[in-house]
């Protein structure tokens, strides 16, 4: 049978990766691309602790986490449109007007 | 008798009332207000006074504790109130005098600003002298004590425009503080050593003489102690050496407000306290001692420095030291009821001599110099009639007020155990000053000639009749007040010695019969006052050169005297520049400025600086963020798997 | 058996997520992570969350990801970003942070005691969820419709045209 730490792991490595997209990459869709892979990672996480303490909660949790991340899919997305209506640019680094 | 809280009380509501709706109030509401509080005040105690003279000795005192005030583990304190035959004659003291000086107020203060606001601290006043006095434990009198502090320190600077006000009322304030600490220690003595405060406890306790002998001349046992802390509070308040130097400042204030608090009631409460200690003082002979003698001895300096000034109100001042002197000089004399007996009489006949002065000082626009008056018995004959009535009792002539008095006073003093002759001299040599100088006084005032011109005093004239009538009753006061006190060698029975000599517990003393010795006595102090005028008269009627004359011979001492023997420079050199010079140099610049300033604007200044280093954190770059959050992720992981 | 399957679909869910950051246009890096999902929605079944899977392909595949390529579409972007990177010295900062981060995850779980999935322990059919989100979970249930509420208002109002 397959370990539950292989699960883990490959959930861990996933996070990572997302995690470096968001060093890596600097257009904003690509770091919502990135969000998602690590949102990805985590419901894999959930699903197989669920599997190991044999309830059903885990897998329930996912369920919540689908619709959270559709919900700011939706709400990035909209925002992403409404930046390059101004900017012309999806540079995410043109946006740092919250600076000190 | 249900009625006894009402008399303080009630000008404690006059005062609230005009204190606190007094800007909106027109100037005779306010008056009526508080003149009305006290009037009532005074009706009540009359009434109460009365009840209480039916009643048999074995009922008094009459004690009403009315709530508990501190409770803190076994120590309790009541807010208590004590009527007996001490505490009922000086409550009528206090409201009936305070009652003619309010009415005399209105017509005095009427052009003033701050009409409302004077009446407030008045009214206030008066409410706490009456706590004082009906107090019936040591921590009520002390509240009354302090509140009358604080008000006369409110009345003397009143006029808080002017520095000089306001110096003299802080300077009241904080001599008064010095005997307080004296009062003060000796509450606390007096609950170590008996476990309560309140009079009737400690009294009752004292009469165990197996616990409390009378502690022997020399010795210093905790009896004496108890007895001279409280009379350094005595002396603080009621200005004697070395405490005094207040009082000729405070002549700052208001006439009125001299003649209530410097003259007749404030002043006057060392002198009750000591009464009302009788118990206490009768163990403790050698603080008795000390009492009688710094007593007289401020009588005959006060009164020595009197000899000599020119501002109407300072002679007055002094005065008041000089005979608060002689109140003490009874007190340590054993003659308590004496004491008390020459305080109403004093009331009187000084309430009188400040507000006539204070109508003279009206009357010429403000000028209180008396080489700049002269000749005004013309224009100002109802103030000058109740000033003689009030210099001839205070000089000790017969059959006035004063004279029965002080007579009584002198007669103690003869009988006192302890060097009783020898302060019996000097108490006269006292009398005969305090005859002169105060008919310089009335002299340089009212007779001879005017030494002002008609342009710098424009129409002196009387004052209204409201102030008029408040020196007539206390003129006829101070004519009759005596009449009490007439002693069983003239022919009466001195009703007010035996009054009071229960409340006072005094040890029995010889002045009950009659007797020669005292006759002769009488004789004596009478011409040494007769003395006193007629060289007052010889100076500055018949020979008017003799002043300057003499003067210019004994220069020095001359000097020294109109400088009131430098006391005031003393006292400056000594406490108040050091004190100031600490406060300044050390305790604003370096303390305050430099540590404390510098600690709290410090800290200012370091969140500051990190915070200008800190904001560069905030570069407004999304990934820098999310290199934080994943540095402080690896962080909190390396930390839960340590 | 199970564990080919899992190593093979593991390395096409690492492999296109390691794609989707490599490609220089966002198109291909939205496709590559369709490819990701559906592998990791092999490896639900795997784990017997068999409705989970079928959902991931579904919502997350199907309509998520749909409008993510709408979106680029509609932006119509160029190749590739202008201009030099400003915080070029992330990617130097973030790789071996991130290194460091697996390595701890991997230290802790080489250690643990694992045990054995995929047992017959649970059911992850839709009967089962539907159950659980109905009777344990009702709150969040519905809160959640709330949420979908507050970000369809949010995403009509942040697309406007005139704001």
């Amino acid at each position: 049978m397959i370990p539950v730490g292989w699960y883990l792991i490959l959930g861990a490595v996933l996070f990572l990766i997302g995690a470096l997209g968001f060093f890596i990459k600097r257009n904003m869709i690509a770091l919502l691309l990135s969000i998602e892979i690590m949102l990805n990672a985590v419901n894999l996480t959930f699903v197989a602790f669920s599997a190991q303490h044999a309830q059903i909660s885990g897998q329930v949790f996912v369920f919540f986490v689908l619709v959270v991340a559709a919900s700011e899919a939706a709400v990035g997305l909209a925002l992403v449109i409404a930046i390059f209506r101004n900017r012309e640019s999806l540079n995410v680094d043109r946006s740092n007007l919250l600076k000190w | 008798m249900d009625l006894l809280w009402l008399i303080p009380v009630l000008p404690l509501i006059g005062a609230t009332t005009n204190g606190v709706l007094g800007k909106r109030l027109p100037k005779n509401v306010i008056s009526l207000v508080a003149a009305g509080s006290v009037g009532v005040s005074f009706l009540i105690s009359l009434r109460l006074f009365l009840a209480m003279l039916g009643q048999p000795q074995s009922e008094l005192p009459i004690l009403k504790d009315y709530f508990t005030w501190i409770q803190a583990g076994p120590f309790q304190a009541q807010f208590g109130l004590m009527l007996d035959h001490l505490s009922g004659v000086m409550i009528l003291i206090v409201s009936g005098i305070g009652f003619l000086i309010h009415i005399y107020s209105v017509g005095y203060m009427s052009h003033e600003d701050g009409f409302y606001r004077y009446f407030a601290y008045l009214n206030l006043f008066v409410f706490f002298m009456l706590t004082l006095v009906l107090a019936n434990n040591y921590l009520l009198m002390f509240v009354g004590w302090e509140g009358v502090g604080l008000c006369s320190y409110l009345l003397i600077g009143f006029w808080f425009s002017r520095k000089s006000a306001v110096d003299a009322g802080k300077k009241a304030f904080i001599v008064n503080r010095v005997g307080d600490f004296g009062f003060i220690l000796a509450i606390m003595l007096i609950y170590w050593t008996f476990d309560r405060v309140d009079f009737a406890s400690v009294f009752s306790r004292l009469e165990n003489a197996a616990l409390f002998p009378v502690e022997p001349l020399g010795s210093v046992g905790v009896l004496t102690t108890i007895c001279l802390l409280l009379f350094v509070g005595a002396a603080g308040k009621s200005a004697q050496f070395p405490l005094y130097v207040w009082l000729p400042d405070a002549m700052e204030g208001p006439a009125p407000v001299s003649a209530l608090i410097h003259a007749a009631t404030m002043v006057t409460a060392g002198v009750y306290m000591v009464a009302r200690s009788a118990s206490l003082y009768n163990h403790a002979p050698g603080a008795l001692l000390v009492v009688a003698v710094v007593g007289l001895f401020t009588a005959v300096y006060a009164a020595s420095i009197g000899l000599v000034q020119t501002d109407i109100k300072k002679i007055l001042a002094y005065s008041t030291i000089s005979q608060l002197g002689y109140m003490f000089l009874a007190c340590g004399a054993g003659a308590y009821a004496a004491g008390i007996f020459h305080l109403m009489t004093h009331a009187f006949f000084k309430a009188l001599l400040f507000l006539a002065a204070g109508s003279v000082i009206h009357g010429m626009g403000g000028v209180q110099d008396i080489r700049k008056m002269g000749g005004l018995r013309r224009h100002m004959p109802w103030t000058h009639a109740t000033f003689l009535v009030g210099t001839l009792t205070i000089a000790g002539v017969p059959p006035l007020a004063g004279f029965f008095s002080k007579d009584a006073i002198l007669w103690g003093t003869w009988n006192y155990a302890n060097y009783g002759r020898l302060l019996w001299f000097v108490g006269v040599a006292a009398a005969g000053f305090t005859s002169f100088y105060m008919f310089r006084l009335l002299i340089l005032t009212f007779y001879g000639r005017a030494q002002y011109s008609d342009n710098d005093v424009h129409h002196v004239h009387e004052p209204a009749r409201s102030m008029l009538l408040p020196l007539v009753v206390l003129a006829i006061g101070s004519i009759v007040a005596g009449w009490l006190g007439i002693p069983p060698v003239l022919g009466g029975s001195n009703p007010i010695q035996q009054f009071l000599t229960p409340a006072t517990h005094e040890t029995e003393s010889e002045s009950l019969g009659a007797s020669t010795t005292e006759f002769v006595l009488m004789l004596a102090s009478t011409s040494v006052s007769l003395l006193g005028l007629g060289l007052a008269y010889l100076f500055y009627v018949a020979r008017p050169e003799l002043p300057e004359k003499m003067a210019a011979r004994t220069h020095a001492m001359y000097s020294i005297m109109v400088n009131k023997y430098y006391v005031d420079e003393l006292y400056d050199t000594i406490i108040v520049s050091p004190l100031v010079q600490t406060s300044r140099e050390f305790l604003w610049k370096f303390v305050d400025v430099l540590m404390i300033d510098g600690a709290v604007n410090g800290i200012g200044r370091v969140i500051r600086g990190s915070a200008r280093g800190l904001r560069h954190m905030q570069s407004g770059y999304v990934r820098a963020y999310i290199g934080w959050i994943l540095f402080g992720g690896v962080l909190v992981m390396a930390w839960f798997l340590r | 058996m199970m564990q080919t399957i899992f190593f093979v679909f593991a390395a096409v869910a690492v492999g296109a997520a390691i794609n989707v950051l490599v490609q220089k246009h966002v198109m291909y890096s939205a496709l590559s992570l369709i490819l990701m999902l559906t592998a990791v929605s092999v490896l639900f079944i795997l784990l017997r969350a068999d409705f989970l899977a079928v959902i991931q392909v579904i919502i997350y595949a199907g309509a998520i990801m749909v409008l993510f390529v709408f979106v680029i579409m509609l932006l119509n972007l160029p190749q590739d970003e202008d201009g030099a990177d400003r915080l070029w010295w992330l990617k130097f900062l973030g790789i071996p942070l991130g290194l460091f981060f697996l390595f701890l995850v991997i230290a802790t779980l080489w250690n643990v005691e694992s045990s054995v999935d995929t047992r017959a322990g649970i059911s992850g059919s839709a009967g089962a969820i539907g159950h659980s989100l109905f009777t344990d979970f009702l709150l969040p249930f519905e809160a959640t419709s709330l949420l979908i509420l507050i970000a369809l208002m949010g995403a009509v109002v942040f697309a406007k045209k005139d704001l």
